[in-house]
């Protein structure tokens, strides 16, 4: 199936959980994901099953002032 | 004399708050913030960089125990954004504290006031502890402590602009006006600035640019601790009334001849 992370198109195996997008990645660090408009707890990410379509955004810290 | 920061019932020591963007490296940014002495410190929330795998991590190099990480909103144009990035932010587990940001003007980068006030509320009733960046504007800054805002941060001057405290008046209104604490965001360029914007009574001061941008950071950032320090002594000390005209310090009477 057909997701859009960060704003590029990925395709990755049915069915995947987030944790699994993150590891198909190769993202180890400290993330937070929200989809489709709507931020995920930590606790959600093993468990909510991604479909064709969905749009995520895998944010961290990055240095910045003001 | 116990002389802290308050913020939400968090007890500072340090009056200096400071971004880490725009460094030279992230080694320069450490001994920057050691050297400041801040004990708040200002991140962005960006899409993590795909390609960029194994890059160094910025939070290698914040010392979490001795500093609380304050993310920003920065470069949000809408309440939504705002509301958005902080919910992201408070997901990354290291801060429930964020320092809001809602931008009206890609120029000047001055805020927008009515998105910001409207992200402040739906912030506070979830719980974040939000310090907004805000204009000198003490009817706004009200709304914002009236909204549960735990600081008000007024701009100096256009986010890094360096050109110091342009509305001191203003600010001297703005501390009058509110509670909470009043912290200078924005607009300071070297240590005079901040040492003004103390003596003014404000809380604090918030920067990045003009230690970051400085020939010699570190220095800098020293400059800027000592800076706050003595603007913060002055104010607690009294300056004396400004009188037009001399008046002599040593005795009139006895005088050689």
């Amino acid at each position: 199936m057909v997701l859009v992370v960060n704003g590029e198109r990925r395709e990755v195996p049915a069915g995947c959980t987030v944790v699994d997008l993150l590891q198909l990645l190769g993202i180890r660090g400290r993330v937070a994901v929200e989809r489709n408009g709507t931020v995920l707890r930590q606790g959600e990410l093993a468990e909510t099953r991604l479909v064709e379509g969905d749009v995520l955004e895998v944010v961290t810290f990055v240095g910045g002032g003001a | 004399m116990d002389d802290a920061l308050l913020i939400a019932g968090k007890r500072f020591t340090s009056r200096l708050l400071i971004g880490t963007g725009k460094y030279p490296s992230f080694e320069v940014m450490k001994q920057c913030h050691e050297a400041s002495g801040a004990e708040l410190v200002t991140v962005a929330v960006r899409r993590l960089d795909l390609k960029a795998q194994g890059e160094a991590s910025l939070l290698n190099w914040i010392d979490t125990s001795q500093r609380t990480l304050l993310p920003n909103t920065a470069l949000c144009y809408t309440a939504e954004d705002a509301v958005r990035t902080c919910r992201l932010a408070r997901e990354l587990g290291m801060s429930h504290w964020v320092k809001l940001e809602v931008l009206g003007d890609e120029k000047t980068l001055f805020p927008d006031v009515e998105q910001t006030l409207a992200a402040a509320r739906i912030l506070v009733k979830e719980g974040f502890v939000v310090l907004p960046y805000t204009t000198d504007d003490i009817i706004i800054a009200r709304k914002l402590e009236d909204a549960g805002c735990a600081a008000v941060m007024p701009l100096a001057a256009p986010i890094g602009s360096g050109l110091g405290i342009r509305n001191p008046h203003n600010l001297r209104l703005l501390r009058e006006a509110v509670k909470v604490p009043v912290i200078v965001d924005a607009g300071v360029g070297t240590a005079s600035d901040v040492a003004i914007a103390m003596e003014l009574g404000c809380d604090g001061v918030l920067l990045n640019t003009a230690v970051a941008g400085a020939r010699d950071p570190v220095r800098m950032a020293r400059a800027m601790r000592l800076g706050v320090e003595a603007g913060r002594e002055a104010f607690l000390a009294g300056r004396i009334p400004r009188k037009a005209y001399g008046s002599a310090s040593s005795p009139l009477d006895g005088l050689v001849g």
